[in-house]
């Protein structure tokens, strides 16, 4: 039981490799920094097309987001802190999309959340007009998250995935599959 | 104050009448999705809305035209993704037609059974997201915990917790099992104490009341001007439903009422939705006591889709509204056009014309009552 609240406690500090056991823990302001970065992430409001449903459900009652920090959904990009693009973006949308990115604070992440965010998904075809095929072409994602639409369960592991990508430790062992 | 300033009453009678443009959307919490509105505003006062869409457009019809038959299959379930059984429903439908083929009892009841299932779903997310932009949070985690059940539901019999594709060209791609009949018997009896506490809750919740009634009042003859259809035109106090009008599948051996209302305010439309959850729970309730044994699937169904040339239509009540496919064929594998009438995109075209005058909060009360989807309005 001790052991196990020792290594909860050396997690919560983000002290990479930090010896575990006591509660008062000397850090760097980077990594207290990114510590609380990564326990609140704060998504923008950012409902594109069926993907943003399974995105409110990952938000609501059984889901519940809230558990790690990211249930904060803003409707402002200058309070939000990671983008989740949640479906289709096509050449019309583009341009508010990547103002929106541009309108966010630093430091920012995106995850793009569904085939259709991260390669245009089942609107490709040969002569098609209207679908932006990945939104790596407008600016950077750190997380993809591929489904269509992916399950609330995949967003959680994409949040978990970009908190290990800002502190370096994962909060929760990965599940591993057989 | 110096001299010759003019005193407060003076500026508020000589001040020019000045107005403003009110740029919401395409990324706005109350647009549900990428709709973008320009407001003309006086004041607090709308004077002219115009929608400005395409922000979400997909190319559906486009697509249509490009693939073969089966390949078209995963596109309905995406137009709607809320009511995407029903658009999954028109597409085989419209080619059975075309096809002529006979579809086996058991199916088309569980084509019922399904449907009606999506449309709670469909409904309760609804339901969250305009009491959301009311202002109260928590309806919202009530409904989504009731549609988590009805996903579990379907997600056991399709595979997929949002985007069905389960019906097939003469069928079903596989049948339901006991698990699923006696997960939706218990569902609809917890469904049917729910309702109850919403009506308890949220219905007869003062301000909501406040908030709905007599605001954005949409008269029968304004629906018609747009074709506005679904809860919006029942809303507006004319019974008209295509599942009693153009009776499809087995719904004429069920018994279930048409809700609707004279009022034409938000409150119309709200009740409409609730009452339409009550339906649906009866209809499901029907269809499983009168479920049919036997194949879910039709026996002569080619394997190369090439309906005769001809121009084939097909109508379903989406929880939207009318949803109908209108495919010409030239007799290949790919449909000559494939066009598609969404309700969503004209219950959108009357808001310029009823939100004129209306304050901004209950433009956005009307625009929420409206229940759009917009890649529905765009394609
Ligand atoms: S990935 Fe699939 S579910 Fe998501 S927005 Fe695209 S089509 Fe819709």
């Amino acid at each position: 039981m001790a052991e196990q609240q020792a290594k909860w406690l050396s997690c919560a500090e983000g002290g990479a490799g930090s010896e575990p056991g006591s509660l008062v823990r000397f850090a760097r302001l980077e990594q207290l920094l990114d510590w609380g970065r990564a326990n609140s992430l704060w998504p923008l409001t950012l409902g594109l097309a069926c993907c943003a449903i399974e995105m409110m459900a990952a938000g609501a009652a059984r889901f519940d987001l809230a558990r790690f920090g990211a249930e904060v959904f803003r409707p402002s990009p200058r309070q939000a802190d990671v983008m989740i693009v949640a479906g289709t973006v096509n050449w019309k949308m583009a341009g508010p999309i990547k103002t929106l990115y541009d309108q966010m604070l630093e430091p920012k992440w995106v995850i793009a959340f569904g085939n259709c965010a991260i390669s245009g998904g089942p609107f490709v075809f040969p002569g098609q007009y209207a679908v932006v095929e990945g939104v790596d072409k407008l600016f950077p994602v750190d997380v993809h998250v591929p489904g269509c639409p992916p399950r609330p369960e995949a967003l959680i592991e994409g949040i978990l995935e970009l908190e290990q990508k800002i502190t370096g430790t994962r909060r929760w062992p990965r599940v591993k599959t057989a | 104050m110096s001299p010759g300033h003019p005193t407060d009453s003076s500026v508020s009678a000589a001040a020019p009448r000045e107005t403003f443009v009110l740029n919401v959307g395409p990324q706005h919490p109350a647009t549900h999705g990428v709709l973008r509105l320009k407001l003309t505003m006086d004041g607090e006062y709308v004077l002219h809305a115009e929608p400005v869409i395409g922000y979400a457009h997909r190319m559906h019809e486009k697509m249509g035209e490009n693939r073969t038959y089966v390949q078209f299959l995963p596109n309905p379930s995406r137009i709607d993704y809320l009511s995407a059984m029903h658009y999954m429903h028109a597409y085989v439908c419209v080619v059975e037609r075309a096809l002529g083929i006979e579809v086996p009892p058991r199916a088309e009841y569980i084509r019922v059974i399904t449907s009606e299932l999506n449309r709670i779903a469909s409904h309760l997310v609804w339901f969250g997201a305009f009491l959301l932009d009311l202002g109260a949070f928590t309806p919202l985690l009530y409904a989504f915990d009731d549609r988590e059940k009805i996903l579990d539901l379907l997600e056991a019999v399709t595979g997929s917790r949002l985007t069905y594709c389960y019906y097939r060209f003469g069928g079903l791609c596989n049948d339901v099992d006991e698990q699923f009949i006696e997960g939706t018997r218990a569902f609809v009896k917890h469904m049917r104490g729910r309702l109850g506490m919403y009506h308890k809750l949220v219905t007869e919740n003062l301000i909501l009341r406040k908030r709905l009634e007599g605001i954005g009042v949409i008269s029968a003859e304004l629906c018609r001007k747009y074709g506005a259809t679904g809860p919006v035109l029942r809303g507006s106090g004319v019974p008209c439903d295509v599942r009693k009008l153009e009776p499809y599948s087995v719904y004429p051996e069920f018994e279930f009422d048409v809700p609707h209302f004279a009022e034409g305010d938000c409150m119309a439309r709200y009740k409409v939705r609730m009452e339409e959850i009550a339906q649906s729970l009866r209809i499901i309730e029907q269809a499983i006591a009168k479920l049919p044994p036997g194949p879910v699937m039709a026996e002569k169904v080619p394997r190369v889709i090439k309906p005769p040339p001809g121009d084939y239509y097909f109508a379903v009540e989406a929880a939207r509204g009318r949803f109908a496919i209108r495919l010409v064929s030239d007799g290949t594998e790919v449909p000559y056009r494939l066009k598609l009438r969404t309700p969503s995109f004209s219950n959108l075209a009357l808001f310029g014309e009823a939100a004129r005058g209306l304050l901004m909060q209950d433009a956005l009360a009307l625009l929420g009552s409206l229940d759009l989807v917009i890649p529905d309005v765009d394609r």
